[in-house]
């Protein structure tokens, strides 16, 4: 049929001479069977709760996904699907993700968020480069320094190809960063901060929004840890134009960093300039209600050199996940949820006090916060031969901070695991 | 999509190959879009226009018009300031569509050159170019 | 089965999550709380987000309705070109849930997460067996993430060459996200014309390429389905001015075991496990961009690097002229994890049996249809081939007709209107995993259609019957956007 003799046949424009000759050097193929043997074999060298007592969190966090979830993820028409271009037989992701928008802007007190981004950092550095592309003739932004300090490395790969400039403001005592600081810097299109902040503390989100738009530059409002809005007053209402940032937290599991959620949440105003994906409601040829992706022509298939952005594949399965998290909990469970990681880390940061240890910045933390560890290094290996990770050394990140460990108790943490850690800590 | 004969092509307006027309009102200039673009670009979803106060040589993009699925530049026919812009077609870009000589129109502007008219193409010649 | 298998069933209409549940209710076991309760300041709190209280059966219910609108993989044949929509093995799925990839923290001390690591580094050294290139990063979080990636790669080459260049060369025939990578990174993209084969000529490239010209972004097989015969050529002369060659591998289904494309002379190419590696596309996503690329370019790659050590794998971050982070973290491990038991699953042999199947079903599908549909480019396509709607347009039945009455023949509709050279451009790409017997049914709904087309227009016009919902109001939807309730 296809004109050939032979499957061999098939490939009659490669040339000859780049053709393989021998079959590829990988490893011979397996069985299901001796697959699952192997795979568990290299999942089983992984440190995982419960046999580790894990206070970890720095961008990745640890908290309950119910079972409901997983299976509804396991629907593959969901799973299996492409991005929805053909909206008549896409309904179920179109409307998912219109749903996931508005969970998105309620939960975060923004007027759109997109379908997502790819995670937190990437979110944010795309963010910044509209806060520039915005303004035109001003060059700088200023980026928190307690702002994850990977999601600042992926801001400045991002940058530097431009010949925009980045500036870091410092932090205070209080463990928040230092504002007044950015009086003196000039030309400014925008201005980062994380709150919850990297050492987890509160930021005071309505000054920044005051000082940045008095020099008529956006507020860019990130965060790693989304449950804490569960509780907290959203980004929108301090003033935020862009608030990006990491959905992990909303039902997605850690695996090793990735695939998260990035989030990207905007005003009405800046519509046209955000990237990715819209959902839009819209009616049927017979006035029915139905979804569609909207607002293309800001996209790289359309505009293409000009695009707001290039993404195209963006992390939807994630937000998909991140809406049925939010809808499982409503509005009652994540406001207990979140109260409950807030408990359990006061819970800690106490013990600790108590036990003689020093928490060097007292601004109001969620359920992370930095302790100074006497001896770090010895006793955090110390407790590792325990099966106990004492949270994240933070000194490579800021050398100044010697021996400062950030640690992170969530609703997972039993009170026990809490005690254990600080007597051996103590000990 | 319409036949270049079914066009809507006034003779008292001047047309430029970018599918401008431009029509004398005193000293100031209008600007719009031809029928054959609007036709040509479908249901228009939104249209960006300059500020008042700005200024573009002849040529120049100064704004661009939007269907659900293209991107439309649009081009200075001369030179000049922006001295008003179509506020309606904000909420109901479909002006351009309907009436794109008239409610659908884009901005005005005060010609830096006034010379420069006279180099725009009249019905004849934009036929042509369309015909080309 | 004779029937079109099309159908319409009872489908239950469902409304919007907020117009469900009562107040109260909740689809998640609450933790115990074992500490007291500290309560936060109240000028920073509220009454939480607003989100509907809804019960777990509620949120069953929902989405079980929601999903049964859509059409997947595991609908049936899901020809979208470019896309390379096969059938995603469900063991991949068991795997990436298995508990010490899904709960692995990322800033476990590298000695707690060697299974992550180790894995990463045989997948890395997979792609790096499969591309004939030398070096890997798995990090990127999609295609165009991938391909920013490479450019990022390509600006901080010509720098340390102090040489930087101000231009890249893309082909018309090029995905959308090529140019908008380059725009990233400060190029001015400059567009060239494939010939009249439908491929690039090594002679255009010539022309234009130049000192001031950073490289070329090139698909092969390029969208046209077309194996760009020329490339080796090409790449000369971009080398021999100085410039690098990036290949856009979203297209690598055609090539796996067939040839190496470091042979052709690329020096970075983009893989799309998602597509290639049948990690599934998740209505959107999470995907995975892995890029390659040869030795004098390894430098650059990003942090950090996944290297081994005598006692054991380790993420270095010791790369000073590395382009540096591009992600949060090691890229979407939970992606890598199903593209590593694919490649596991298959063996050499099979990948290269998957290439094979795929060109050999597109060019199934290009002879049995070409007789009914235009086919611009009759010539041996690789995994794809592109028709258009020149034959129906009498009619006044386009490709959006078309594709929209495939669906009430129970397919989903293959790319249309792209590349942008073909004008109604219909892109098939139907995969290794479909069978004889499923290609056939396709091939005679298309050729049904390409009848109604001439005798009942309407049919195709006024098309899907049968789906959840009718075409859909996509100006009103744009004009008046509506984002969320």
């Amino acid at each position: 049929m296809v004109g050939v003799q032979s499957i061999d046949g098939l490939f009659p424009t490669i040339p000859e001479k780049y053709k393989l000759k021998n079959t590829l050097n990988l490893p011979p193929p397996l069985t299901e069977w001796e697959l699952d043997e192997q795979m568990e074999q290299l999942a089983g060298k992984t440190a995982v709760s419960p046999e580790y007592s894990l206070f970890l969190g720095a961008g990745r966090y640890d908290h309950y996904i119910p079972s409901s979830i997983r299976y509804l993820l396991g629907r593959s028409e969901f799973s299996t699907a492409y991005t929805p271009y053909q909206p008549e037989i896409s309904q179920g992701t179109l409307q998912g993700i219109y749903e996931f928008q508005t969970l998105i802007t309620k939960l975060l007190e923004m007027d759109i968020a997109t379908a997502s981004h790819y995670d937190g950092a990437t979110a944010l550095a795309e963010a910044l480069l509209i806060s520039l592309r915005k303004s035109k003739e001003k060059k700088s932004v200023a980026v928190s320094s307690l702002v994850h300090p990977h999601y600042r490395d992926v801001v400045k790969t991002y940058f530097s190809p431009t010949e925009y400039e980045i500036v870091e403001i410092p932090f205070t005592k209080e463990g928040r960063t230092d504002l007044d600081r950015m009086d003196s810097i000039e030309n400014l299109a925008g201005m980062a901060l994380q709150s919850p902040n990297f050492f987890g503390v509160i930021e005071d989100l309505k000054t920044a929004g005051e000082k940045i738009h008095g020099r008529d530059g956006i507020l860019i409002v990130s965060f790693t840890e989304a449950l804490a809005y569960g509780i907290l007053k959203g980004p929108g209402s301090s003033g935020a134009d862009l608030v990006v940032g990491e959905g992990q937290s909303l039902g997605i599991p850690k695996s090793f960093g990735g695939p998260g959620l990035g989030i990207f949440a905007s005003t009405n105003d800046l519509m046209r300039s955000i990237p990715g994906r819209l959902v839009g409601k819209t009616r049927d040829a017979d006035g029915k209600m139905g979804f569609v992706l909207t607002l293309a022509t800001r996209e790289q298939h359309i505009r293409r050199e000009k695009a707001t952005s290039n993404i195209c594949t963006n992390n939807g399965l994630c937000a998909m996940t991140a809406a049925m998290y939010m809808a499982s909990t409503g509005n009652t469970g994540i406001r207990v949820i979140a109260q409950q990681n807030h408990d359990k880390a006061e819970y800690l940061k106490q013990e600790l006090k108590s036990a003689g240890f020093t928490i060097p910045f007292d601004g109001p933390t969620f359920n992370e916060f930095i302790v100074v560890i006497p001896n770090g290094q010895n006793t955090y290996q110390r407790l590792l031969n325990k099966k106990i990770v004492a949270g994240l050394p933070i000194e490579k990140y800021y050398p100044q901070l010697k021996d400062h460990y950030l640690l992170c108790a969530t609703e997972t943490v039993k009170k026990s695991a809490m005690d254990d850690l600080v007597r051996e800590l103590a000990s | 999509m319409k036949e270049i004969s079914e066009l809507n092509l006034p003779e008292d307006i001047r047309y430029t190959k970018t599918h401008e027309w431009a029509k004398k009102i005193g000293k100031t200039i209008k600007v719009g879009l031809t029928d054959y673009a609007q036709n040509q670009l479908g249901d228009i979803v939104f249209v960006e226009l300059p500020k008042i106060g700005e200024s573009f040589s002849k040529g120049d993009e100064f704004g661009n018009v939007e269907s659900v699925k293209a991107v439309s530049e649009i081009y200075m026919p001369v030179g000049g300031e922006v001295v008003a812009v179509n506020q309606e077609l904000e909420s109901t870009p479909e002006l351009v569509n309907q009436n794109p000589y008239s409610e659908g129109w884009l901005i005005e502007l005060k010609p830096t050159h006034p010379a420069e008219w006279d180099a725009l193409l009249d019905k004849a010649a934009y036929l042509v170019e369309l015909k080309g | 089965m004779n029937e079109k298998r099309g159908a319409s069933g009872l489908i239950l209409n469902e409304p919007l999550l907020w117009e469900k549940g009562s107040t109260g209710r909740c689809g998640i076991s609450i933790p115990k709380n074992d500490v007291k309760t500290s309560p936060l300041d109240k000028n920073m709190t509220r009454e939480g987000p607003g989100f509907p209280d809804l019960s777990e059966v509620d949120v069953i219910r929902h989405y079980t309705r929601l999903s049964q609108w859509n059409f997947g993989v595991d609908t049936g044949m899901y020809p979208l070109g470019s896309c390379t929509m096969k059938y995603n093995p469900k063991t991949n799925e068991r795997q990436a849930s298995l508990k010490g990839f899904n709960e692995s923290h990322p800033f476990l001390p590298d000695a707690l997460s060697q299974g992550a690591l180790e894995l990463i580094y045989s997948l890395e050294n997979f792609l790096k067996e499969i591309t004939g290139m030398d070096a890997v990063s798995l990090q990127p979080a999609a295609g165009a993430h991938g391909e920013l990636t490479g450019m990022l790669l390509i600006h901080a080459y010509h720098r340390a060459r102090e040489n930087q260049r101000s231009k890249i060369i893309i082909p018309d025939t090029a995905h959308g996200t090529n140019p908008a990578s380059a725009a990233l990174c400060g190029y001015q993209p400059v567009n060239i014309q494939s010939g009249e084969k439908g491929i690039l000529t090594a002679k255009s490239v010539a022309a234009i390429m130049d000192g001031d010209t950073a490289g070329i972004m090139v698909t092969n097989p390029n969208t046209l389905g077309l194996y760009e015969e020329e490339l080796p050529e090409i790449a000369e002369h971009i080398h021999e001015k100085g410039g690098l060659v990036y290949c856009d591998g979203a297209n690598m289904n055609a090539l796996m075991g067939i040839l190496k494309v470091r042979d052709l002379g690329v020096d970075i190419i983009h893989l799309n496990l998602h597509k290639t590696f049948s990690t599934p596309h998740g209505g959107g996503g999470p995907g995975a961009g892995p890029v390659a690329c040869t030795k004098n370019i390894e430098p650059y790659l990003p942090i950090p690097r996944i290297v081994k050590k005598d006692n054991g794998f380790r993420l270095d971050e010791h790369h000073p002229e590395s382009i540096g982070r591009i992600m949060t973290f090691y890229g979407h491990f939970g992606v890598m994890v199903k593209a590593y038991s694919y490649i596991l699953s298959l063996g050499a042999e099979g990948l290269k049996k998957a290439s094979r199947y795929a060109v050999l079903n597109a060019n199934y599908i290009k002879e049995k249809l070409k007789d009914t549909y235009h086919l611009p480019y009759d010539r041996p396509c690789m995994h794809e081939c592109v028709f258009s709607d020149e034959n129906h347009r009498s009619y006044h039945v386009s490709t959006l007709d078309i594709a929209k009455r495939l669906i009430d023949y129970g397919f989903h509709p293959p790319t249309i209107y792209f590349p942008l050279v073909v004008s109604g451009a219909i892109m098939i790409e139907p995969t290794e995993t479909e069978s004889k017997e499923e290609l056939d049914q396709f091939v005679e709904a298309m050729k049904a259609i390409s009848d109604e087309a001439r005798e009942h227009p309407e049919y195709l016009k006024n098309a899907p019957h049968l789906s959840k919902v009718k075409r859909l109001d996509e100006t009103a939807a744009a004009r008046k956007p509506c984002l969320c309730g």
